[in-house]
């Protein structure tokens, strides 16, 4: 099979209880970008799980050219096997060049299972993909191919970061962190070509047997998804204290997080946790509150639009990536904030 | 019962970063440990052994100094060591390194195989599950909790929202979650029993099993790096100190207004 051969962008919509994942949208608006320098301008979703036709129609409004649906009773929950069956099945089939995934606990096991299963290359962890040159400058002596998909990512905790190309295997495999690409803007009515295909899912010796499945129903918020992040550290003092944090949150209709530190005294689950062995955010602010911004924190939280910091040693490192700094008591200022933010909310309307 | 433990040296990034004074990482001042997720795979393997007397052999593939990270698991419990070591296995990306491991896995009998989910350095996720499917293996990645029942395992698997209990035959291949367990310290005894007289072997390219030349090293490698640096980051903007309570807040009001966040 001559690489030239493969075409197409394609990206798995992920479906969790018959919902659609953001990052799904995400990868097809990425997608459309992307396939505007490809010879092959279509974008395909690839939709797997069991009666889960009807959510082409979101995919379609979202900017599918075109809907794979992968639909078998095998399919009903996510399983490792399965799962991979059916995408790289699909992928034998209709060999696109371009094959893009959320990086979500799905994922980041289907991508890898997937990629090995056909022999090719798979990012993880994108947070920039774009269409270019490999090698990037030209060489004498080395072939420079052309309308590569380059795939950036960070690495060592966001430490650095690398470009990554698969110039001789295809498709072209990545993982796509959630919330990092955009949504095309939806089209309500659009429609995309429908392709019904099963390549026949197989039982073997790797499946395995779900016995039960437990929603986490403490996990009420996703800090992932939040617009506005309320993020404390050690020195807010207390889980007591978070009070302030949760007031401050609740008048700007955002989210509290909190440092790994904060985790370790168990005043505050692991979930809430931002940094590297926590969760990466990016909402438009992130205040940091009695956090000191341990590099392992920041890693987590530094690409947020606004970060303003509150902290009584001025020598903090947080200090120097927030946007605005502000030296001074947690305990008096916090309070007065969500005092005034309630007033000019209250006046406002 | 035998348990294969994969286990990563990696630098210590949260002993402390160090950079050089043009702002780039010194990898050379840094300490090396044990991968955190791996070494909850390997206390996972320890207790399994309390229980069932299963032999835990934990294996490695890195540089000849990797020798230690194997002692130090050692030194914890496990039974013997393998490094795997090679210069034409140098530069491998995760199907290239999944690729090694699988054909110096194939040498042993095993009924689990337990990697950690992720190593710190790369954080790619790839590799456990690239070892199970090249070895035709069942796999649960995202482990909290890992219980054997006669010829099964029973598995909490991790998801975003919820969790999986799940129950997979053995052999079968799972990879763990730094949460799923306090790792034991090293005993002194431990120690000395390790690096004195533990056994490990060492496995260079001939030792592996059915693999391919074209799929090793940096040459077998389908990902190339276009780039790499170290991140810019981000510049500090403005910090105010010496303000009362109140003007802090007028501050921090000026600030959300003018961006429109309120």
């Amino acid at each position: 099979m001559a690489l030239e051969d493969y075409k197409g962008v394609f990206t798995f919509a992920e479906q969790v209880d018959h919902k659609i994942t953001g990052v799904s949208l995400e990868l097809i608006g990425k997608g459309k970008e992307l396939a505007q320098e490809l010879d092959d301008k279509t974008v395909t979703a690839v939709l797997i799980g069991h009666n889960v036709k009807d959510l082409a129609d979101t995919l379609a409004e979202y900017g599918a050219d075109r809907v794979i649906v992968v639909d078998d009773a095998e399919l009903e929950t996510y399983r490792t096997e399965p799962y991979a069956q059916a995408l790289a099945g699909v992928i034998n089939e209709f060999k696109p060049e371009i094959m893009l995934v959320g990086a979500t606990a799905i994922g980041r096991d289907l991508g890898p299972t997937v990629s090995a299963r056909v022999a090719t290359g798979l990012t993880a962890d994108c947070t920039m993909l774009e269409i270019g040159d490999f090698p990037l400058e030209a060489k004498e002596g080395v072939e420079q191919k052309h309308k590569q998909l380059l795939m950036t990512r960070p690495a060592f905790g966001g430490n650095t970061i690398a470009t990554i190309a698969c110039p001789d295997n295809r498709p072209q495999m990545a993982t796509v962190r959630p919330g990092v690409m955009v949504k095309a803007e939806r089209k309500p009515g659009a429609k995309a070509e429908v392709v019904e295909f099963n390549p026949g899912i197989v039982k073997n010796n790797r499946f395995v047997e779900i016995l039960n499945i437990v929603k986490d129903t403490t996990k009420v918020e996703n800090i992932m998804d939040a617009k506005i992040l309320v993020s404390g550290g050690r020195g807010v003092g207390s889980a007591e204290n978070f009070k302030l944090l949760e007031d401050l949150a609740d008048a700007l209709h955002g989210t509290v997080s909190c440092s790994r530190a904060v985790v370790d005294n168990g005043w505050k689950p692991k979930d809430l946790q931002v940094g590297q062995t926590g969760k990466t955010v990016r909402p438009q602010v992130y205040f940091a509150i009695g956090i000191s911004g341990a590099i392992q924190h920041v890693a987590g939280m530094e690409d947020s639009d606004i970060i303003i910091a509150i902290n009584k040693d001025e020598n903090a490192p947080i200090f120097d990536v927030a946007d605005y700094g502000i030296v001074g008591d947690l305990n008096k200022i916090v309070p007065a904030l969500t005092k005034a933010i309630n007033e000019y909310n209250a006046n406002k309307d | 019962m035998k348990i294969v433990v994969c286990i990563k040296q990696v630098p210590d990034t949260k002993g402390g970063v160090v950079f050089n004074p043009d702002g780039t990482l010194n990898r050379g001042a840094m300490l090396t440990i044990m991968n955190p997720d791996d070494k909850a795979g390997l206390e996972a393997a320890l207790r399994i052994k309390e229980q069932t007397g299963a032999e835990v052999i934990v294996l490695t593939m890195g540089l000849p100094k990797a020798d230690d990270v194997l002692r130090e698991a050692m030194a914890m419990g496990a039974d013997r060591g393998i490094l795997v070591t090679d210069r034409v296995l140098g530069g491998a990306d995760t199907w290239a390194t999944s690729t090694t491991i699988a054909g110096a896995i194939r040498n042993l009998d095993y009924d689990l195989i337990i990697t950690g989910r992720q190593a710190i350095d790369g954080d790619t996720a790839q590799v456990g599950p690239q070892i199970a499917e090249h070895l035709g293996l069942p796999v649960v990645s995202y482990a909290e909790d890992i219980k054997v029942e006669g010829n099964t395992v029973i598995v909490k698997r991790q998801f975003d929202d919820r969790y999986h209990e799940l129950k997979v035959e053995m052999p079968c291949l799972i990879t763990a979650l730094s949460e799923l367990n306090e790792p034991r310290y090293m005993t002194p005894g431990g120690i000395f029993d390790a690096f004195d007289n533990g056994e490990v072997t060492v496995w260079g390219r001939a030792d592996l099993k059915d693999v391919d030349d074209k799929d090793l090293g940096l040459k077998g490698s389908p990902t190339k790096i276009a780039r790499a640096s170290d991140k810019v980051r981000k510049g500090a903007g403005e910090t105010v100190k010496d303000l009362d309570p109140q003007g802090a807040v007028d501050y921090i009001m000026g600030k959300l207004t003018e961006k429109h966040v309120i």
